[in-house]
Parts: structure tokens; C-alpha cells; sequence
């Protein structure tokens, strides 16, 4: 008597390819795992053997078989004669085939019966045995899946830096943990050839392995990038555009990155929606580095605003991801910016406020704290005496002004660098009163730059002049048109560019002669550009492409530097 | 920043009508100023001091206004001083000529010893 038995592969996820499989010896053939296999027989699925088959109460005659079956043809053609089902548990999970006997004789009721008994005990051996080697592919799968794990993070250990950068009077610290095997927080040090120091921070949305490929992808981004440009804005604005492109849905990165020069205390930097760096002051003092931008990786043609702060003796920047302040303790209480801001306050500054903050971080959560989300901290500690940042110089014409809220905050510009600048831009809606607006966040921006307080209320003046004049005749007070501001503070001048889209007619020129306006030969009105004029020392009006630029320039005096 | 709409109150000292002005002094300013004038004007005074004391911001249409005023003034030949400017505002108000119509001191005190 010659067995094929053909395996009925389960019904589950890896079987939906489901076909019989020979893997006995032809008949007559020695049972030897060496000799060539037994035809390969094909059943398909939806084969109405199958079900035959399923239901079938011991071995069945393939002659008997009167339906229409591409399976039963093969067995038809091979000589198959006798098929013996094997079921376990009300599932086929094999099949005995039989040919005819070697002694020419009919299957009698006997071999039938043996034959039934010996499939009842079969199938669940069987089934046990195909359970095992599930089990078995599985623990494979499992394993490699780990395996391929451990490499990610394996790589992705090797996109962080390796050690922290050494500066003379400067100590750098970071820390990193992920919730889980990879995660999606970065950090990065670029160092250039000038000594300056390139720092980012950055947390893809989502955690595991899809947040750590992004991770991998910004992080190398921002890297080229920032070595071929030296504005923080400009680099996370083009990074932003690469990204956008192949970003996967619902994903984005939030980002800080900001350029130190180290030999005098000033970091330029720009944020793309990343939680802010608070900077602890010597006298305990804690003030935030603050820049706004979108997240990269939503919108193309994002602009990024670009702000300096300056760091002296003592200060310490903390830089996180927000998997610190979103830390709950096991009340479900959230660490919160109020408790770092305390606790940074609190503790000394210099290199070891990172573990005293993780110290902080862990006495929160509890020992049992079940890691919500990726962790990273860096912090940034200056020692180095520098050169204290030159105050503006008063004039008695600014003895009402507000003085200078204090000498740290005052941008340093050196003189040795004039390409160097600090660049804001924003926009505003063309509505009456809205030249307010424009006004005050200019006079924001520049407190604490080179200007004087005199010069600091003539800009105010001005820049609300030709607010008014882009919003009023500009853009006609039409809401939806914005006015766009540009502010550039470079060593020797300010720069403010006063952007309209032109559609309505710009404000009368004639020069304003107030004798002929108190006799009513002139309209009292028309003082707008006049007084723009007197307040800057220089004014140059430009059209093109639908838009009006009016550009402010106000000079440093030399006596001042 | 605050907004806040011009306010004019009138009082009479020494002779002269002395109009509080508070608040900002632009487009929004135009019937408080005139009011407050007029009312100033009204007492048969030959003398108005307008005090800028509590003025935070004057523009371009707000210096339209005090030209108006001005202008209203030498019609009734009312004499206007001012008084209570920022430096800032003092060196619009020369630059514009204004001071050239409407003598400036520093407080009210200074004003009426000058009147």
C-alpha cells in the first residue's frame, strides 16, 4: 500500500495561499527524506473537494466522486484511488492519499477500517506537530523582529552624537532616553571650523520605529543643511521644505536649532513649535529663549523667526523634549513647565543642573513610572568670562524711556562681524488700529539692541506710519490682505521693511506746509510720509510684483559703538 | 499695548481754559478733541492750553486734528499753548511746525506763567 499524505494547510494568515503538498515518496519507493518528492498536488480553497472532504465520516472513494473538481483530476491522473482525511477538532488538516494496492485487490472494509483508526489517531499528532513548528516560526519571527530592533536602535544610537563637544569655558550635557526600544526625540551638535557651535533639539510626533526613521531622516537633514548656512531661520526653513514632500501623514517634527559662538556669549537661534530653552541666570533668575515657527514637515514656504539671546558667566540653557515637563506622577499630576522653571530656579546652575533635573524627574514620577514618552535634555553652561555686553548709550532726550530690563538680555553684536544680524518677520491683517500692532512688536524686537531709547521712539513712530499707510491705502483695510514686517538688526543699522500688496493708492506726497493748512489751502491731512521721513535716516519706497515695500532705516551713530 | 480713546476734560485757570487731554490722539480722537476745544473755546477764554500730560500716541491723522484745532483757533482768535509732551513729541511737533503756532511748555504750571 502506497501514502501520499498531502497537507491541508490551517485556515489562517499565512495559509490564505493554501495548496496540498506531496511529501511522501511515490509509490513503491522506499520512505527516504532524500528520494525526490511526491507530485504536488494543488487545492485550491474554494475546491468543492474541501468541503467534501471536511464533512466526509472515513476514507472515500476517488471514483466515487462524482463532482467537478480541478483537485480531484490531478488525483485522478496521479492514480490516487482512496483518500483518508485527517480532522481534528472538526478541522481537515491532511490527507491520506492512497493509489491502489499492490496486490490489484479492491480497498476492502477492513483496510477502510484500519485505515479510518489510523487517521483518528493521526490528525491530532499531526496537528500537534504543525502547532510546534508554528510555534517554532514564530519564536523565529519574534526573534528577528528584536534582532532587527536592537540594530535600529543600534543606528540610531549612532545618529546621536557620541560624546558632548568640549569648549574652553563652556560645558555641555545631554541625556536621552526613548519610551521604547528607538524613539523619536533627537538631539545634534554641529561644530564649524570658526569655533561656533550648532545645537539642536528635536521630537518626531509618534514614538517606535516609524518616529525613528523620521527621526534619522531630519536629523541628517538639518546637519547638511545647517553646514551650508549660516541663519538658524534660513536652515529650518529649507528643511522644512525638504521634508514636507515625503513627510508620512499625521507626522511632523518639532525643532530648535541655534547657533552659539562661544567666544561671545551669543545664541542666535530660530524654533520650529519646539518647547522653548529656559536660560537659568546666575541670580536664579529663569528667562525663556523665545522663538516661534511651525513644526517642520506640515507646510511648505514656512518662515521661521529668528531671535539672539545672549549668555554670560553662571547661565545655564536647558534645552528638552516635551517627554520631561508631559512626565505624570503616579496621581496623574504632569511635571509641568511652572515645577522646571522652580526647580531650575532652585538648583545651581553649571553641568550638573541635568541631574539634578533628572533627580527631580524621577523623585516625580515614582520608581514604578512606565516611561509615557521619549526624554531628552541638554543642557548648555557657561563659565567662560566674556566680554560684558556694551549697554546703549542714554541721551538725555530718552531720560522718560524704559531703561533696559537688564544687561543680559541686550543682543551682542560684535564689531568684528557685520554680516552678522538678527532677523524677525511677521504679518498682520490690514485693519484700522492694527498699525498699533506693528508698531509695539517692532519696539519688542529692538529693546536691548544698539539703539537708543530717542531713536527706539522715532522707529515706533515711523514703522506705525507706514503700518498705516500699507493698511490703509495699501490693502485698503481688507482684512484678508497682511501686511508683512521685516526687521533686520545688523552692527551699524536697522532695517525695517514694510510690505503691502499695493491694490489701493498709496498715501498723498505733497509735502504738508502747515501755513497753507491753517488757511485751508491744503487739507490739514497728509502728514503720514512727511513724518516717516523726519524719524529715519533713510527711507526708500519700492513696487514690484503687486507689492509696495517702504524700507526704514535708522543708522547706529558712531559715538554709540 | 493699550488703546485707549482720547478723553477732554475742561477747567479754568488763571484765565486760561486748560484742556486735560487722555488717551491716544489719532483717527479715533476726532469729536473728543473738537468737543474739548470748543468747550474750552465756549468759557470766552482768549487762551487754550492743550495738556498732552496723559497722551501716549499721536499720529499722523491726530496731528490732522491739532492743525484743525489750530486752524479753528485762529479763526477765533484763540491763542493755543501746549504743555505735557515726550521729547518724542515735542520734536514731531517742531518738526511739523506746530510749535511755530502753539507755543510748547513742559507742564501747565510753566504754561501759565508763560501766558
Amino acid at each position: 500500500m502506497a501514502t501520499i499524505v498531502t497537507k491541508v494547510k490551517r485556515k489562517d494568515r499565512k495559509a490564505e495561499r493554501k495548496r496540498g503538498q506531496g511529501d511522501a515518496p511515490a509509490p513503491d519507493a522506499p520512505i527516504e527524506p532524500a528520494q525526490p518528492e511526491a507530485p504536488e498536488l494543488d487545492i485550491a480553497p474554494d475546491d468543492p473537494l474541501l468541503a467534501h472532504l471536511q464533512s466526509a465520516a472515513g476514507p472515500v472513494d476517488i471514483d466515487k466522486l462524482t463532482f467537478d473538481s480541478p483537485a480531484l483530476e490531478q488525483m485522478r491522473a496521479q492514480g490516487l484511488r482512496l483518500i483518508v482525511p485527517l480532522v481534528t477538532q472538526g478541522e481537515l488538516i491532511g490527507l491520506l492519499n492512497l493509489g491502489p494496492r499492490l496486490s490489484e485487490q479492491e480497498y476492502s472494509s477492513d483496510d477502510r477500517k484500519l485505515l479510518e483508526n489510523l487517521a483518528a489517531q493521526a490528525a491530532p499528532a499531526v496537528r500537534v506537530a504543525q502547532l510546534v513548528r508554528e510555534q517554532q516560526a514564530e519564536a523565529r519571527e519574534r526573534e528577528r523582529i528584536e534582532h532587527e530592533l536592537q540594530v535600529a536602535q543600534l543606528i540610531q544610537q549612532n545618529f546621536l552624537p557620541k560624546s558632548t563637544p568640549s569648549i574652553a569655558g563652556w560645558e555641555v550635557a545631554a541625556y536621552y532616553r526613548p519610551a521604547r526600544t528607538v524613539g523619536g526625540d533627537f538631539y545634534d551638535f554641529i561644530e564649524f571650523p570658526d569655533g561656533r557651535l550648532g545645537i539642536v533639539i528635536g521630537d518626531v510626533t509618534d514614538k517606535g520605529v516609524p518616529a525613528a526613521l523620521v527621526m534619522a531622516a531630519t536629523r541628517s537633514v538639518v546637519r547638511t543643511t545647517a553646514s551650508a548656512n549660516p541663519s538658524p531661520g534660513a536652515v529650518l526653513a529649507r528643511v522644512n521644505d525638504i521634508l514636507v514632500p515625503d513627510m508620512p501623514r499625521n507626522m511632523f517634527v518639532t525643532c530648535l536649532y541655534g547657533l552659539l559662538d562661544p567666544k561671545v556669549g551669543s545664541f542666535r537661534f530660530a524654533n520650529a513649535g519646539h518647547d522653548l530653552p529656559y536660560v537659568r541666570r546666575p541670580d536664579g533668575r529663569v528667562d525663556e529663549f523665545r522663538a516661534t515657527g511651525m513644526p517642520l514637515g506640515l507646510l511648505e514656504g514656512m518662515e521661521y523667526e529668528e531671535a539672539e539671546g545672549t549668555l554670560g558667566s553662571g547661565d545655564t540653557v536647558l534645552f528638552s523634549s516635551d517627554g520631561l515637563v508631559e512626565a505624570h506622577d503616579p496621581h496623574g499630576e504632569m511635571f509641568g513647565f511652572p515645577r522646571l522653571r522652580e526647580r531650575m530656579s532652585t538648583h545651581r546652575g553649571g553641568a550638573n543642573l541635568l541631574d539634578r533635573i533628572l533627580g527631580d524627574l524621577a523623585a516625580f514620577t515614582g520608581a514604578d513610572w512606565e516611561q509615557e514618552d521619549d526624554v531628552t535634555i541638554v543642557t548648555l553652561a557657561c563659565s567662560a568670562d566674556l566680554p560684558a555686553p556694551k549697554p546703549p548709550t542714554p541721551t538725555p532726550a530718552a531720560a522718560d524711556a524704559p531703561a533696559p530690563r537688564s544687561s543680559k538680555e541686550q543682543a551682542v553684536v560684535p564689531a568684528e562681524q557685520p554680516t552678522s544680524r538678527q532677523i524677525v518677520r511677521f504679518s498682520l491683517p490690514s485693519e484700522p488700529g492694527g498699525e498699533r500692532a506693528a508698531s509695539e512688536r517692532v519696539a519688542e524686537m529692538v529693546e536691548g539692541s544698539w539703539l537708543t531709547a530717542d531713536q527706539a521712539e522715532r522707529l515706533k513712530t515711523a514703522v506705525a506710519e507706514a503700518s498705516m499707510n500699507a493698511m490703509e491705502h495699501g490693502n485698503e483695510y481688507r482684512g484678508d490682505l497682511p501686511v508683512d514686517v521685516e526687521v533686520s538688526i545688523w552692527p551699524d543699522r536697522l532695517v525695517v521693511r514694510i510690505t503691502d500688496l499695493g491694490t489701493g493708492q498709496e498715501a498723498d506726497q505733497e509735502e504738508p506746509d502747515l501755513e497753507a493748512k491753517l488757511e485751508g489751502r491744503q487739507t490739514p491731512r497728509g502728514w503720514g510720509m512727511f513724518l516717516i521721513r523726519h524719524m529715519v535716516d533713510e527711507m526708500n519706497v519700492t513696487t514690484e510684483e503687486g507689492q509696495h515695500t517702504v524700507e526704514l532705516v535708522l543708522r547706529r551713530k558712531e559715538d554709540d559703538r | 499695548m493699550n488703546l485707549q480713546a482720547l478723553s477732554a476734560r475742561v477747567r479754568t485757570k488763571n484765565g486760561v481754559a486748560v484742556v486735560e487731554l487722555a488717551g491716544d490722539v489719532d483717527g479715533s480722537a476726532e469729536s473728543a478733541l473738537r468737543a474739548g476745544y470748543q468747550e474750552a473755546a465756549a468759557t470766552g477764554t482768549s487762551t487754550v492750553l492743550l495738556d498732552f500730560g496723559a497722551v501716549g500716541y499721536i499720529n499722523s491723522t491726530g496731528i490732522a486734528l491739532i492743525v484743525g484745532v489750530l486752524a479753528e483757533a485762529r479763526r477765533d482768535k484763540t491763542k493755543v499753548l501746549a504743555c505735557g509732551l515726550s521729547g518724542h513729541y515735542r520734536e514731531i511737533f517742531q518738526v511739523t511746525r506746530l510749535s511755530d503756532f502753539m507755543p510748547i511748555y513742559a507742564d501747565e504750571h510753566e504754561a501759565l506763567a508763560g501766558a
